[in-house]
């Protein structure tokens, strides 16, 4: 097991949250994690096919990220691994489990499958399922908000844009040419960095001269920072500062999220290489009960309050998991629909 | 008659190109360009020279060399509601960018099932210059006439080239618009009103009998140079020119094909897993039953195209061979 990295702490003062907010904090990494162990059963249960990344561990991420947005005004951009990004963005449940049944419910209509959620009307970019693909896409998106605020001077378009990837992505070109353009033109958007150590069996220090992946911001001329990405409000303090400076006309951030994820890959990876040591290390950390305990400590809420909210998303994924079964497949006649706009 | 000649002004290629752009930024304000040295520099061909003093620098965005990653932003920039058009400073540096156009620009209204439309335009030179070298000698339409998603153009005069731009610029899908490294300084009256043309259609450029020959870009102009040859000893093929690689026009072909029985393909991509290739294998699928002799392709060679002239003339076809292959295709008796 590689020397683990010191994790940055965070004043409290900066990250104190009110019961409202942390209760859907709490409520959004839930929704997260349910949803994803509800699929991997579905997989193991032959509902669901092909590769399916999940995203447990990793949600207080997601939901620090995208809870310190406008969530369905700005635009959220992930990757092959989204179930989780197109929750917190506001897809209901049910339409991304419709999605990766296949079925015509599905947010993409059954034509995209888990690494290709979309959704144009919670601003949900896209997932993108090749490495990299995503951020230069995101940064399309925070460039129309400053072409319509700046060339076409419309101020409400004040959007800002969310591009999530991982620590493998960080090793390829798009992402310093991104981070060059962003700088260059102070594009409004969070490079968000799931530092999750793995980029499926190549571990980071052997992929990477320059393992603080925070620290390439500087060079391109853009703040960079590093978070505890296990700590929903050490991530959501961050998130806040650098929306606030992006809708503030004053560029992007690049933010490194340390996390891990509790699983393989995907479903299909035997997860043969990451040490026992390292995954109960992390496990221990668990972003969901440590904010459990801390809204407690913190008398925001109490145990039955948290198993309320926690008996509620069940309820929610139950009923999305009925719905994407009785959900119809897409009409074989409309096998040519879509590929193009008038279509 | 005198007063139509004076409404119309001689226009080389890369200007109405321009003029094209101009018409549709002052029409829409949401039209930009994107691209290495469109702005400032006004482009590797002149074809923005200046647009930037009229709309600016984000209108007239210059890119770091980035292929990839500035397709990628325009592919962004589409989903949101813009109508960028980039220009491939050369249409082969475009393989940089293959994975934003292939599976972005694209497959991405499909696979979002209809959530998104990408209404951008990828435009600039393509083909076999003079003596360029392998890389800047691309026939880059064939590459990517797989990709579903995707509409093909390639402009042949300035009067189709402005028409056919305007119409891909308003086009809600993503076009592919190859214009021709050589043909930038061809002129033409064009027309002084405003005029688009359909993108799905092709040109009958010559009418004739005998047999009917698909042709695109630049081979447009060798085959019409090789008919004024033909026409004197007799012959009298009908020319067709594609203008839109995808979709096909078959309407537009399958009546020609009626009519004269013969088809040759005269292309400058090469010969293998080319635009011909595939023309050849749809007159089979739809219109064997017509075909009075097997479809014949003059294409350019496998090889990449050298740099050295003479080689460089083997490698692509030359007016001669079509005289030839007419003569030949003609003469086979029924």
């Amino acid at each position: 097991m590689v020397q683990e990295r010191t994790f940055p702490t965070i004043q409290s003062a900066s990250a104190q949250v009110t019961q409202e907010e942390g209760l859907r904090l709490y409520r959004d990494m839930i929704l997260g994690r349910f949803f994803e162990d509800k699929c991997a059963e579905m997989y193991y249960r032959g509902k669901m096919f092909g590769f399916v990344h999940l995203y447990n561990g990793q949600e207080a991420v997601s939901t620090g990220v995208i809870q310190a947005m406008r969530p369905g005004q700005d635009y959220v951009c992930s990757t092959y691994r989204d179930h989780v990004h197109a929750l917190s963005a506001g897809v209901p449940a049910r339409n991304v489990m419709a999605e990766l049944f296949g079925k015509a419910t599905g947010c993409s209509k059954g034509r995209g499958g888990s690494m290709h959620l979309f959704s144009a009307e919670h601003k949900l970019l896209g997932g993108f399922a090749f490495i990299g693909e995503g951020i230069p896409v995101a940064l399309g998106a925070a460039f129309q908000s400053k072409y319509r605020r700046e060339a076409l001077g419309d101020a409400s378009f004040d959007q800002v844009t969310a591009a999530f990837f991982g620590d493998g992505t960080t090793n390829n070109g798009q992402f310093f040419e991104c981070l060059n353009m962003a700088a260059l033109w102070k594009l409004p958007i969070l490079f968000v960095v799931e530092n999750n150590k793995w980029a499926i069996g190549m571990a980071h220090e052997r992929a990477t001269s320059q393992q603080e992946i925070y620290k390439k911001a500087s060079v391109f001329g853009l703040p960079g920072y590093e978070v505890d990405g296990m700590d929903v409000l050490a991530v959501r303090a961050i998130a806040q500062e650098a929306v606030a400076r992006a809708r503030a006309g004053e560029g992007p951030t690049l933010i490194e999220c340390l996390t891990y994820r509790f699983r393989g890959h995907s479903l299909a990876d035997p997860d043969e290489l990451r040490s026992k040591d390292e995954k109960e290390a992390w496990l221990a950390r668990d972003p969901i009960k440590k904010f459990a305990a801390y809204m407690v400590e913190q008398n925001l809420a109490d145990q039955s309050e948290l198993k309320a909210i926690e008996k509620e998303i069940q309820a929610e994924i139950d009923e999305a998991v009925e719905f994407a079964l009785g959900s119809p497949e897409p009409d074989p006649a409309e096998l040519y629909k879509y590929i193009f706009a008038e279509d | 008659m005198q007063r139509l000649e004076k409404a119309m002004a001689e226009t080389l290629f890369f200007n109405a190109l321009r003029e094209a752009i101009d018409e549709e930024m002052a029409r829409d304000s949401t039209v930009m360009v994107m691209g290495e040295d469109v702005g400032h520099y006004g482009g590797s061909y002149k074809v923005t020279k200046d647009l930037y003093k009229k709309y600016g620098d984000l209108r007239l965005l210059d890119t770091p060399i980035a292929e990839n990653s500035f397709t990628g932003m325009a592919v962004g920039a589409a989903m949101t509601g813009l109508r960028p058009i980039i220009e491939g400073m050369n249409m082969g540096f475009l393989l940089l960018a293959f994975n934003q156009i292939a599976n972005n620009a694209g497959m991405l209204r499909y696979t979002s099932g209809g959530n998104f439309k990408i209404p951008m335009v990828i435009r600039g030179p393509g083909g076999v210059g003079r003596q360029l070298g392998a890389e800047h000698s691309q026939r880059l339409e064939a590459y990517f006439q797989a990709v579903p998603g995707l509409k093909i153009v390639a402009c042949s005069t300035p009067y189709n080239a402005k028409g056919l731009l305007k119409a891909a610029i308003r086009d809600d899908n993503p076009v592919l618009f190859f214009e021709h490294v050589l043909l930038y300084n061809l002129k033409e009256n064009l027309p002084d009103g405003e005029y688009v043309l359909p993108l799905d259609k092709a040109e009958v450029v010559r009418k004739g009998e005998d047999v009917t020959i698909l042709t695109y870009s630049r081979m447009r102009h060798h085959v019409m140079q090789a008919v004024k040859t033909l026409e004197k000893e007799g012959y009298d093929p009908e020319v067709i020119d594609l203008l839109s690689l995808k979709p096909l026009d078959f309407e537009t072909i399958g009546a020609s094909i009626r009519k004269t029985h013969r088809v040759m393909v005269v292309e400058e991509c090469m010969r293998t897993g080319g635009i011909g290739a595939e023309i050849v294998a749809s007159i089979n699928d739809r219109l064997f039953d017509e075909l009075d002799a097997p479809v014949l392709r003059l294409s350019s060679q496998d090889i990449p195209t050298p740099y050295n002239g003479a080689m460089e003339n083997l490698t692509i076809v030359q007016p001669q061979q079509i005289i030839e292959a007419v003569r030949k295709m003609v003469a086979v008796k029924v």
